[in-house]
């Protein structure tokens, strides 16, 4: 997927004028923190549960070699095949291959964000094979020739009227105007799609070590009819996505639908092991895992370390106030968000993606809610610092912070300025003590006043106290 | 009196709806009727020598595209959140669980455990190690991905039923 994270600054402008993104980011944004607040109310050991879960892929990450070793004995026991890629071009390659072996000609998809990273659509299309997105939201972007705007919602910035408008103008008419009617015919189309498909592919909600299962988690269906009518199956996932034991797995269970939709649990959790046994009427006839790293063992033992453990429950953007004014297409790349913001530089590079790490108000609600703990507003204060040393932020900036930098480090002159600038912005505030305009602050200004300082600093109201 | 001690625990077992198995084949002739059903399923084959009504048709599967109605066993009901444990194998096809649009669940008594851990061992401790598929189902599709309105049966069964009965086929399947 092309990177667009550059224009992120046009492309917030564009959504915060735009009336239904706005309305539709609101409503269903509001319904996940609120359902989610709920559930975590009702389980108090819901934040014992956080702790074990960053402890446990905590320690799957001390330890990926040996459970990926362990997950990729435990596939080939069980009949399946697991294939290694080092980055896109690879799990492109592997499943091209598999594709061409057994001249597939229709490929059904559950969700899988793994794919979105590695452009796998556009290189299957590019091959002449037809892709059908299964799960509902992916369906509906598919048609629309969008990505996703949320990792488990990825159809968040559609109203009802513009999928009404997407489906007549793929299914033909009659018009269907009610979600219930909307539903019904994707359901019908995508039926024949799957019994029709020669290979599906899904993602991996957890990869288990000790059983060689990959794990599927939702709440259509769509991922199992996919897995379970083609002839082949493929699992791209990354290769952090490991726990070492089906006790683990329960653990998991039990944080990601309170985190991600606000639901005690997804309707379905399905656990894949191998292919068709003897004797099986249905299911694939070959089992594939592709483990791709593209970028995630180079975070290992470094400062991003922490940003492995994310089990892509989407929490850190539904509790975003930049994500829930701008959307998920700003972020221009495959995921949004806090976690976006993080995991966009390192995949991408820092050079294409200033915008996201600044992106943020630093407030800490993602952190406050991510159900493996994961410091993200550091994660995020950290590549700013990288951005600044390795001189990708803008040079008005960069001076600004050496000025600063200078006076801080003279406490005598810091006081001394500070002083001269209470007074200076108190005065320029006139009498109702707001200002219209500022130098190098026209972004805040433009939009609103700004409250001016009353006079005096805090050392000085201090030692007025004091004394 | 041994026939009092039986009449009194079948009539405390009717009155919380709870029957022997062997009572799901007429609950499920039931259920197909209040929907207006036409009489057939895909039922697993554990479940083939109930005493199934003259004229309903059942084949053991694999559910095909216009599959209506299947009844199936499971391994587990999990009860921390109410789930139901079901593995795959030639005796329970995958395809009952997802395509038709109505899933009945034979789940005896019995094989309720409390939390995803006691299911696991119940997994573990299959003949064959871990089923092929192992689906945990918790009620009926749905989808919330137009404007976060849920709507049932997005892609596999819009209505989910279970059927708890005292005894039943053994574990598995």
């Amino acid at each position: 997927m092309d990177v667009s994270s550059p224009r992120f600054k046009q492309k917030a402008v564009i959504a915060l004028a735009n009336p239904t993104l706005r309305q539709a980011l609101g409503q269903s944004r509001k319904g996940f923190v609120n359902k989610r607040a709920e559930l975590v109310a009702a389980l108090p050991e819901f934040e014992a549960l956080r702790d074990q879960a960053r402890d446990v892929k905590n320690h799957v990450l001390e330890n990926l070699d040996h459970y990926l070793e362990r997950f990729d004995s435990a596939v080939t026991a069980a009949g399946g095949h697991v294939h290694w890629a080092r980055d896109a071009e690879e799990a492109r390659n592997i499943i091209l291959g598999i594709c061409e072996r057994v001249q597939a000609r229709t490929i059904t998809k559950g969700k899988s964000m793994v794919s979105e990273e590695v452009n796998l659509n556009a290189a299957l299309e590019a091959r002449g094979y037809t892709v059908v997105e299964t799960d509902l939201g992916e369906y509906i972007i598919q048609l629309a020739k969008e990505p996703p705007s949320h990792i488990i919602a990825p159809a968040i910035h559609k109203t009802k009227e513009q999928v009404s408008d997407l489906f007549e103008a793929a299914h033909g008419g009659p018009r269907k105007t009610t979600v219930a009617d909307l539903v019904t015919e994707a359901r019908l189309v995508l039926r024949d799609k799957y019994f029709k498909a020669d290979v599906g592919i899904t993602g991996g909600n957890y990869l288990v070590a000790e059983t060689g299962s990959s794990i599927i988690v939702t709440n259509e269906g769509n991922g199992d009819l996919t897995q379970t009518l083609a002839k082949v199956h493929i699992v791209t996932s990354g290769i952090e996505r490991i726990v070492p034991t089906l006790e683990d797995v329960s653990l998991f269970l039990r944080i990601l639908a309170r985190s991600a939709t606000g639901q005690e649990t997804e309707t379905y959790t399905t656990l894949s092991t191998g292919p068709r046994r003897p004797g099986d009427v249905d299911g694939p006839e070959e089992f594939h895992v592709v483990l791709v790293d593209n970028g995630r063992s180079k975070m290992l033992g470094g400062k991003f370390q922490d940003m492995l453990r994310c089990i892509r429950c989407g929490a850190c953007m539904n509790h975003c106030p930049v994500y829930g004014a701008v959307g998920g297409h700003a972020y221009g790349w495959v995921y949004p968000g806090p976690m976006g913001s993080v995991l966009t530089p390192l995949f991408v590079g820092l050079d294409a993606t200033y915008d996201l790490p600044n992106a943020c108000t630093l407030n800490g609600r993602c952190q406050s809610v991510c159900p493996v703990r994961i410091p993200l507003p550091e994660l995020l204060r950290e590549l700013r610092h990288q951005q600044h040393q390795r001189g990708i932020s803008p040079p008005v900036q960069r001076r600004a912070l050496g000025v600063w930098r200078f006076v801080a480090e003279r406490p005598g002159l810091y006081q001394f300025a500070n002083r001269l600038a209470a007074r200076a912005l108190k005065s320029l505030g006139g009498r109702d003590g707001r200002l219209r305009h500022l130098p190098f602050a026209g972004g805040w200004t433009a939009l609103r006043d700004l409250p001016a300082p009353e006079g005096k600093t805090f050392l000085e109201l201090w030692h007025a106290r004091k004394a | 009196m041994p026939d009092s001690r039986s009449a009194i625990l079948r009539q405390i077992r009717t009155a919380l709806g709870r029957g022997p198995l062997s009572d799901s084949a007429a609950a499920v002739d039931a259920y197909r009727q209040a929907h207006g059903l036409p009489p057939r399923a895909a039922v697993a084959r554990p479940l083939a020598g109930l005493p199934w009504p003259a004229g309903f048709a059942h084949h053991p599967g694999p559910a095909g595209k216009d599959e209506q109605m299947s009844v199936t066993p499971c391994l587990a009901g999990i009860a921390e959140i109410g789930s139901l444990m079901l593995a795959s194998g030639p005796d329970s096809p995958t395809t009952l669980n997802f395509v038709p649009d109505h899933h009945l669940i034979v789940l005896p008594a019995g094989h309720i455990v409390r939390h995803f851990e006691d299911a696991w061992t119940l997994l573990r401790a299959l003949p064959g190690g871990l089923p092929r598929a192992t689906n945990i189902i918790s009620g009926p599709s749905r989808t919330g991905d137009v404007e976060l309105t849920i709507q049932l049966g997005a892609h596999g069964p819009r209505s989910v039923h279970v059927l708890l009965v005292e005894d039943g086929p053994a574990a598995g399947g």
